[in-house]
């Protein structure tokens, strides 16, 4: 399997303080991995320096099948690039609408003259439809995003990110304050996307790695302690020693 | 889902037609053209708030949809001014001279015909050259183009500074405002080549137009109608679609648009150029129909009281900002022409052309704590709009962004 | 006193010695009685010279009556008495030369000298020679002020004389220095001058360079052929060079008579009008005349008729340049002079300039601790709380009020000022306290809605104070103590109360590091500056602690304000001179952190100073260009001098 995104002995310190220390990750082009660490294992971190939001000391970050750096480009190009993001909080924006919430997502051209000059199509507003029902958000359309519920927003978000078609989805604790059925069509909604794209998941709840069903990856300290399977990590010693043995 | 631009957008139509109305009603109602009931000089206090209002709109744009609280909108506009004021001196004051060379034993050589027109100009700041600003001020043509080429040059070059190294919030803030002031301190020396403080005065008197002052303040009036009505639709557009959809964005959460691919730079740099030009057109309507501009106006205080009047009428709506900028600036002309009545206490007087700032000031520490739509939130009352709970929350993270209390329409 | 006394009495004497005179003033006085009585400016003079010359003791009391107005004359015979009324129309006469005197006399029979101001300042000149070995050091310390002030080549000797018998060191040294800078000038001797340019050529006063500079001075002459060989020529320029442009060469040959003036197009134009005949002008019409070719041509055609003088062409102007030899002559005949002068002249410079430097220094950190003191309380409000207060200038305004308020009912100025300082605390602390409270509690993470509340409470203040105090500047005075300058030369000085904003700058960063690191307070404040939810939950009050922090961000701004009224005017717009600066400051420094503050005010004043040093006419392009290069700083440090890195930076 071809790798789509890798990074390479990856440094990042604020003030003396080493956020992630000399980590190394590798993913393919249609894969699942789960990222799970204690807190301060520099899983954020790691993510922002994907993103293109924090730029590393030392390191390298490689993208696609033309070995393309990341690390010279902006988080609009990077985003444009293929590589979605979904935050820890659900960040939606509450003043629009759930559909130009999605359309603002859609994969079209991002410039600000193309976006001036756009006007949906039938196939655009169909295909919002489309993502609306894959997300379980079909009569609330025309809802301002703001009044959605938690569980609402963090779809819509999930959403968005499709809309976006990225080939990489850094996803951020998809599952938190989510009631049991939410998380179960969240697993769903992960698992379909996974199919075509690497999907990379941060996550504490164990139960809802395993339901994942993929490879993990642990972090501690900033760089990478463990990685295989959830049975794997788990009975691996350092892991239980630094993360679940607490 | 597919809707023409008015259907989606009713009350721009409302808008349009009110302006309309008003238009009309003020023609019918002046000097010039009508039965004679508007004095000419408030026909020209109702054109330059329309011009007000213009501007307002602009400032709207980039503050209210955008979130970027600019302190220099105001410096735009008086750039503006400044540029047509330069054609209608110079061609008045050579109008002059070559009415008083045309004397002369000998006809005038063209040199001598620009060296006199100097004199006149530059007489007051003890100079009689051009300086090289003046370049272009013997065409109208080239004049009108700079009233928004060089406001927008202006917001091109300091926006992609700013905007570049990720200056955002109170900085920008404070940065458009200390641009403002270097701006304003600049024209204020004489050797600026705009006058210094004595600015560019006469610019009521068209040349070569023989009509009245009466008919002159309605041709500005009407042409300031329908700068707004342009502005206003224009605006309108701008914020209805998708463009709308990320300006907003930005405003309420600038690092998501961000990751969903948008370049967020380059987003805000085109509204800040588009709305200083706005704001350029708003000032060269302006300053004809005001007679006299000089480097004062452009003082950062005067942008501020630009955001006071957006905030008032209710920022993120259009109407609003058309609404705040004409009610506080006709109530400003009023309190403080001395129109308004005194207050007698007994003990003391009040007098309103002392205390109206105090009560401006007050009223809007008020307005923003309790009222922060503004007085576009009476429209709600009246349409009486869905509100979404957000649980006390604000809609973004962003210093922009809409408060709760805001967006409850 | 008796050795006073006796060394001027020696002083006198030689004078006698010298120009053996009679020791009598009277035959004198008589010899120009005329001159005297008629008190004339234009004729005086040989009379004065005359008196004071004599060597008589006398002289000096007569001069210093005369011009007090107390001589009088009698009518019947000319003899000048110091006269004193005693009656009505009586006066009492004083021989001059200690005779008998007469009392009573009517004012009838005598004619009182009114000198007036021009005599009398010759009067003066001439008593400077006496007075400068007066026993009185008062009197010799104006007799030597007189001569600074107008120098003259008389002065030297007695100046010279007079330094032997000088007994007060401070004087001594005075006058040996004042006959230093008049032998400059005056010496007949060229050796001794440039001796003395030599000795006074490190000395930064203003007074050398005044004594130095008129021996430099040129005057531009033009020569047929060959240099004069008795001038003492400073430089030989050629026309067109920078120093002299060709324009400039020609109009000095025109004014010297050497070559015929240039039409000028005012001259030109006023000859073809002179010269219109039948509505054409050599043949052309005039209505056709409105272009440079064609008045050339038409004046040409004049020129040809003899109506008018030719143009004169380049060609001409350049031979006539060519025939001539362009220099600079000194006024000053000899060249040892102004050699050594220039030598002497560049040494100083080189010295001032030095000193220049050490002055714009103190300068610079004069206005950079006067930035840091208004910034100071912003710092805090804005560094510490993220809360921009747009009313901060307000509030400086405020405490430049209270202490004007002050000075109202405290009249001694340093008690009031000790009482002023605590009070513009107290006042601007409750007032920032009830601001806080009110206003910006309900706005905190709402950055700019912040800065438009607490400008409308800006803009209600500011007219609040012009309707209470009015449009006029008010005055604060600064203590007694307070006036004056540390005068280190005639280049550096510094005033008192720049000194005091100085340590009061100082002492203000003290107290804030005092609060911040070592208070309870400090610590919650750092506690909820860091984590509003975790202090909370700790127990510390993020109510209280931000309502406190504020009040001490205002009340530092009152204080602030006090030391600002006492060299700027107290107006209603006092805090707007300052806000845009203070805001500056603090984001050129580093928001929320002390030091940056002191770097950003240090680098702003030194800023501005060095720009207003290139350009020190004009104030206004000082402060623009400031804040350009203030806002393109912004751009290669964006979160100012002093940052704050990683996460704590926050987003």
């Amino acid at each position: 399997m071809s790798t789509l995104l890798e990074v390479s002995g990856v440094s990042v310190s604020f003030d003396g303080f080493r956020a992630i220390n000399n980590l190394s990750f590798r993913i393919g082009v249609a894969e699942m991995r789960a990222v799970i660490g204690p807190n301060g294992a520099g899983k954020t971190t790691f993510m922002d320096v994907v993103t293109g939001k924090t730029r590393p000391d030392e390191g390298h970050v490689l993208w696609g099948e033309k070995s393309q750096s990341l690390l010279k480009m902006s988080e609009a190009k990077i985003a444009q690039a293929g590589v979605g993001r979904k935050f820890q909080k659900p960040t939606v924006f509450e003043d629009q609408t759930v559909e130009e919430n999605l359309l603002m997502a859609l994969k079209k051209p991002r410039g600000w003259f193309a976006v001036l000059a756009y006007r949906p199509s039938e196939h655009d507003l169909e295909h919002v439809v489309e993502l609306a029902k894959e997300i379980g958000l079909s009569n609330a359309l025309t809802r301002k995003s703001g009044e959605l519920s938690h569980g609402q927003k963090q779809w819509l978000e999930i959403g968005m990110l499709l809309a976006q078609e990225p080939r990489l989805l850094l996803v951020d604790e998809p599952a938190a304050g989510m009631t049991p059925a939410e998380r179960e069509q969240t697993t769903a909604i992960l698992v379909e996307a996974a199919k075509t794209r690497a999907v990379v998941v941060v996550e504490h709840d164990m139960e809802f790695v395993r339901r994942l069903n993929c490879k993990v990856t642990v972090l501690h300290e900033g760089a990478v302690l463990a990685e295989g399977s959830l049975d794997h990590v788990t009975s691996n010693q350092d892991v239980i020693d630094v993360y679940l043995g607490r | 889902m597919q809707r023409s631009f008015i259907a989606r957008n009713p009350s721009v139509l409302l808008f349009l037609a009110l302006l309309a109305l008003f238009t009309l009603v003020v023609t019918v109602l002046s000097e010039g053209f009508g039965v004679g009931v508007i004095s000419t000089s408030f026909v020209k206090t109702l054109g330059k708030t329309l011009c007000l209002c213009l501007v307002a709109v602009a400032m709207d744009l980039v503050w209210g949809f955008t979130g970027i609280l600019s302190l220099g909108h105001f410096a735009f506009f008086g750039i503006g001014g400044y540029m047509i004021g330069m054609w209608l001196m110079y061609e008045r004051t050579r109008l002059i001279v070559v009415q008083s060379l045309s004397q002369a034993e000998i006809p005038p050589t063209p040199t001598e015909v620009v060296d006199a027109i100097g004199n006149q100009i530059f007489g007051v700041v003890g100079s009689s050259e051009f300086p090289w600003i003046w370049g272009f001020a013997d065409s109208l043509f080239l004049q009108l183009i700079l009233v928004v080429l060089v406001p927008g040059l202006l917001a091109l070059v300091f926006g992609w500074l700013a905007f570049r190294s990720r200056v955002a919030g109170v900085y920008l803030s404070i940065l458009t405002q200390a641009m403002t002031l270097a701006l304003a301190l600049y024209l204020f020396q004489n050797d600026s080549g705009l006058r210094g403080n004595n600015g560019l005065s006469g610019l009521q008197n068209l040349p070569n137009v023989s009509a009245p002052q009466s008919v002159v303040s309605l041709w500005f009036f009407w042409g300031s109608a329908f700068a707004l009505a342009i502005g206003y639709l224009l605006a309108a557009w701008l914020v209805s679609g998708k463009f709308g959809s990320v300006i907003r964005g930005i405003r309420d959460n600038e690092a998501r648009v961000r990751f969903l691919g948008y370049s967020v730079e380059i987003y805000k740099l085109m509204i800040f150029t588009l709305t200083a030009m706005i704001a350029g057109i708003a000032g060269a309507l302006y300053y004809p129909q005001a007679g006299i501009i000089n480097p004062a106006e452009i003082a950062p205080i005067a942008s501020i009281y630009l955001a006071v009047w957006v905030a008032i009428g209710g920022r993120g709506r259009l109407y609003g900002a058309v609404i705040g900028a004409a009610f506080v600036s006709l109530l400003s002309t009023w309190f403080t022409g001395g129109q308004a009545p005194d207050i007698q206490l007994g003990f003391y007087t009040i007098k309103w052309v002392d205390w109206w700032l105090v009560l401006l000031g007050l009223s809007f520490v008020g307005v923003t704590l309790f009222a922060p739509k503004g007085m576009g939130g009476l429209v709600d009352l009246w349409t009486a709009r869905r509100t979404p709970n957000r649980h006390g929350a604000d809609l973004g993270p962003d210093a922009g962004s809409l408060r709760e209390a805001e967006a409850k329409q | 006193m008796i050795r006073l006394f006796l060394a001027g009495l020696a002083f006198v004497l030689s004078c006698m010695i010298a120009s053996a005179q009679t020791a009598t003033l009277q035959p004198v006085l008589q010899e120009h009685g005329a001159l005297i009585a008629k008190s004339s400016r234009k004729t005086i003079a040989p009379a004065i010279d005359a008196i004071a010359t004599s060597g008589v003791p006398q002289a000096q009391v007569f001069l210093e009556q005369w011009a007090g107005k107390n001589i009088w004359m009698r009518k019947s015979d000319g003899v000048f008495f110091i006269g004193e009324k005693v009656g009505a129309k009586t006066y009492a006469l004083t021989d001059i030369d200690g005779d008998a005197g007469f009392d009573g006399v009517s004012k009838s029979d005598l004619k009182q000298l009114k000198p007036n101001s021009g005599v009398r300042a010759m009067i003066q000149t001439a008593l400077v020679q006496f007075q400068l070995s007066d026993p009185d050091p008062l009197k010799r310390q104006d007799a030597l002020t007189s001569i600074a002030r107008d120098p003259e080549a008389g002065l030297l000797a007695p100046l010279r004389a007079s330094i032997e018998g000088e007994t007060d060191d401070i004087l001594l040294t005075q006058k040996q220095r004042l006959e230093r800078l008049l032998s400059i000038g005056y010496d007949p001797d060229t050796a001794e001058r440039v001796a003395a340019i030599k000795d006074m050529s490190g000395d930064l006063g203003v007074d050398v360079r005044a004594a130095v500079n008129p021996l430099l001075r040129t005057t531009r002459e033009v020569t047929g052929t060959e240099l004069p060989q008795d001038r003492n020529i400073a430089s030989i320029l050629t026309p067109g060079s920078e120093s002299l442009t060709e324009t400039a060469a020609y109009e000095l040959l025109v004014a010297k008579d050497l070559a015929p003036p240039l039409t000028t197009p005012d001259t030109l134009r006023a000859a073809l009008a002179a010269n219109i005949d039948q509505g054409r002008v050599g043949g052309i019409p005039v209505a056709q005349l409105d272009s440079d070719e064609k008045r050339g041509a038409a004046y040409a055609a004049l020129a040809q008729a003899g109506l008018v003088s030719p143009l004169v062409t380049e060609a001409d102007i350049k031979t006539a340049l060519s025939k001539h030899i362009f220099f600079d002559a000194y006024n000053e005949p000899s060249s040892d002079v102004t050699d050594t002068a220039k030598e002497a002249l560049k040494t100083i410079e080189a010295k001032v300039a030095a000193n220049q430097v050490l002055d714009l220094t103190l300068d610079a950190l004069s206005l950079a601790s006067i930035y840091f003191l208004a910034a100071i309380g912003l710092a805090i409000t804005f560094g510490v709380m993220g809360v921009i207060n747009m009313a901060h200038g307000e509030f400086i305004m405020m405490g430049a009020y209270t202490g004007y308020v002050v000075q109202q009912i405290i009249l001694d100025n340093t008690v009031s000022i000790i009482v002023a300082i605590p009070l513009a605390f107290a006042v601007t602390f409750a007032a920032g306290v009830a601001m806080e409270r009110l206003v910006i509690r309900w706005l905190y993470s709402r950055p700019l809605e912040t800065l438009l509340a607490t400008f409308g409470i800006s803009i209600a203040l500011q007219q609040l104070a012009k309707n209470i105090f009015g449009t006029q500047a008010r005055p604060l005075t600064a203590p007694g103590w307070l006036d004056g300058a540390w005068v280190i030369n005639d280049v550096v000085s510094i005033s008192y109360i720049r000194i005091a904003i100085f340590v009061l700058a100082f002492v203000f960063l003290a107290i804030f590091l005092f609060i911040m690191k070592r208070t309870r307070l400090g610590l919650e404040t750092r506690a909820v500056t860091q984590n509003p939810r975790m202090a909370a939950s700790m127990g510390i009050n993020p109510g209280r602690v931000n309502m406190l922090t504020f009040g001490l961000g205002s009340g530092i701004a009152g204080v602030a304000g006090v030391a600002i009224g006492l060299f700027a005017k107290v107006t209603s717009e006092l805090g707007n001179d300052y806000i845009v600066q203070s805001f500056m400051t603090v984001v050129v420094g580093g928001v929320g952190n002390i030091w940056g503050t002191l770097a950003g005010a240090a680098m702003i004043g030194f800023l501005q100073k060095g720009i207003e040093w290139f350009n020190p006419s004009n104030t206004l392009a000082a402060q623009t260009f400031m804040i350009v290069f203030i806002i393109i700083f912004i751009q290669f440090r964006p979160r100012g001098i002093i940052a704050l890195k990683g996460r704590a930076a926050g987003d």
